[in-house]
């Protein structure tokens, strides 16, 4: 085999350190969208550069890295990054929660609480929440600025004469530190509670736009909402079929050609740690083939 | 006309010396006036004779060469307007102040129902109750004499003068003192022209607010304003009250323009 050709983590060290500039500025102003020179990665927009620049400027070698898509770390995308941080940092990597120091996640919060020694790095793909109504740049950069944010509302708005409530599911916007208003990226609403006051670190980065931003351990986050139409997590009414879990965000998935369903855990490590710690179905299996297992 | 006390009140807007130029080329020079609580003013003047620079001046969208104008805020503090901060500039923009654009594709939210249209100015004063909002902007839409089933419906749907009517409700909802408008009721058919006229006049004698109206129209002067001036060149040449100078005219080019001679 012929050395690597690669720095370590792939990005050269002036590139890292002006991330990590970036990423300083975006902690010491929690979510605010700080611009940086974002670079080409050897692999496409849509599989979560801003989220591999951010990993790579933070990856030291004694980190364990975790890289979860959808809640899941098996799909193609984070078995593919998994592959390429351990192909260019030889870093370790795991799949459980627990063990990993710096987490690469597109679209879940992990289920297990986090703690203060990991990181938590988002995937973004539009990190503006105010391109919806206001396409243009100068104006909605004013609009932070100045705090303000009515149009957010009308956003809301539109979701209930719509809807007849918030329809908003995914991407739903928050305040952090009761100032900037922040996409959370295509997140579950269903998670957005555990942005809040969460002992590890955010990071958020999105590569096509080159925007970095940020929530530090211990931060208030709330959901944006009107007093008569309050902001409510969202999951299935229903417990996980593999691991009977009822606090989980649940994926619908089918299981055979008939199109039969069910309802699984969608963070896939969270369902394994719970098996392997005896939680089952709800209609107790037969001992013999509990045991056979 | 009634309802302005000019020997008690003091202005609410002033102007001084508003100059501006556009490199060399001259867009208004040193205009001054004084505009009551209540008062409507005309300002007539063939095109490029600098009504809309006047006009964005004031509303603090263009800054002027030289000149200030001076706002009596709520709390009665008379502020110079180019030396307030922005976020409070842009606060009385969206709250104490209207601006009725010519074409309403500018004042609206095409993309936004009309309920969400009307609603903006509240949620950005921090209004956070979806009930009382949705009613205040039905209230609205009754007012300006839009069916309320279509609050939900976007301006895209409306025709031209819907969409100017629900521009208007979308400025007044916040009951400001001052309304800027830029040829409301150009590009309309005459009947529909005529329509909105006799809202305007209506909810701005009600609401007694001020207005500043930019018009080609001197009929639309006449209906409207108490008081009018009529720009040549960049300059005021004329001011006074609608009714005395449309009926006897003084300069010369007022003359012309009130026998339509000259087209306004
Ligand atoms: N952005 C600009 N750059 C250069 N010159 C300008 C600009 N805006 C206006 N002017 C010039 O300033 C003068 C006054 O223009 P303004 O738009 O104020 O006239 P107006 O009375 O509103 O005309 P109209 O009735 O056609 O709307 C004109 O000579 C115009 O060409
Ligand atoms: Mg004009
Ligand atoms: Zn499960």
């Amino acid at each position: 085999m012929t050395a690597p050709v690669y720095n370590f983590a792939y990005l050269d060290e002036q590139t890292k350190r002006m991330i990590r500039r970036a990423i300083l500025k975006a902690i010491a102003i929690p979510g605010y969208q700080v611009p940086f020179a974002s670079r080409e990665m050897p692999m496409p927009y849509g599989w979560g550069t801003g989220g591999v620049q951010v990993t790579a400027a933070i990856l030291g070698p004694q980190d364990v890295l975790k890289v979860i898509d959808q809640g899941s770390d098996d799909t193609t995308n984070a078995v593919s990054i998994r592959k390429f941080f351990t192909r260019t940092a030889g870093v370790r990597t795991t799949t459980a929660t627990l063990e990993a120091t710096v987490i690469q996640t597109r679209h879940r919060v992990p289920e297990t609480a986090l703690n203060e020694n990991q990181v938590l790095v988002y995937q973004v793909p539009i990190p503006e929440p105010l391109r919806f109504l206001e396409p243009r740049e100068t104006e909605t950069r004013r609009m932070h600025a100045l705090s303000e944010y009515g149009l957010m509302h009308v956003k809301l708005y539109e979701d209930i004469a719509r809807h007849g409530h918030i329809a908003t599911a995914y991407a739903y916007p928050v305040q952090v530190d009761s100032r900037y208003v922040m996409d959370p990226s295509p997140i579950p609403k269903f998670d957005n509670p555990k942005l809040s006051n969460c002992a590890a670190l955010q990071l958020f980065g999105a590569g096509r736009e080159k925007r970095i931003y940020a929530i530090p351990p211990y931060t208030r986050v709330t959901s944006l909402d009107f007093d008569d139409h309050p902001f409510e997590p969202y999951r299935h009414d229903a417990s996980c079929e593999l691991c009977n879990a009822t606090e989980s965000y649940l994926d619908e998935v089918i299981t055979d050609d008939e199109g039969h369903r069910m309802f699984v855990c969608s963070d896939t490590d969270f369902c394994e740690q719970r098996r392997a710690a005896g939680h089952g179905p709800v209609a107790a299996r037969p001992q013999a083939e509990a045991a056979h297992d | 006309m009634s309802g302005i006390d000019k020997e008690n009140d003091l202005p609410l807007l002033i102007a001084e010396g508003l100059t501006k130029h556009y490199g060399r080329q001259l867009g208004c020079r040193d205009a001054s006036f004084e505009l009551y609580e209540g008062e409507v003013m005309a300002v007539v003047g063939e095109s490029g004779s600098g009504k809309t620079t006047l006009l964005q001046m004031l509303s603090t969208q263009i800054e002027p060469s030289a000149g200030r104008v001076l706002y009596r805020m709520r709390d009665g503090a008379v502020q110079d307007l180019w030396t307030m901060s922005e976020p409070a500039r842009r606060f009385l923009l969206r709250t104490d102040w209207g601006y009725v654009h010519q074409d309403p594709q500018m004042g609206l939210r095409m993309g936004v129902s009309a309920g969400g249209n009307v609603g903006e100015r509240l949620m950005a004063v921090g209004n956070r109750h979806y009930g009382n909002i949705r009613a205040t902007a039905a209230d609205w839409l009754g007012r300006v004499e839009i069916p309320q089933n279509r609050i939900d419906d976007t301006p895209r749907t409306y025709s031209g003068g819907m969409r100017q009517r629900l521009q208007i409700a979308r400025n007044l909802v916040t009951a400001p003192r001052l309304i800027f408008m830029d040829e409301p009721t150009g590009g309309l058919d005459v009947s529909v022209q005529a329509r909105l006229l006799d809202l305007l006049r209506r909810i701005v004698s009600e609401m007694r607010i001020a207005a500043i109206v930019v018009t080609h129209d001197l009929a639309v002067a006449r209906l409207l304003s108490n008081r009018i001036m009529v720009m040549k060149g960049g300059e005021v040449i004329e001011a006074g009250l609608t009714d005395q100078v449309l009926d006897d005219p003084h300069q010369p080019y007022t003359q012309l323009l009130v026998s339509s001679i000259l087209p306004a």
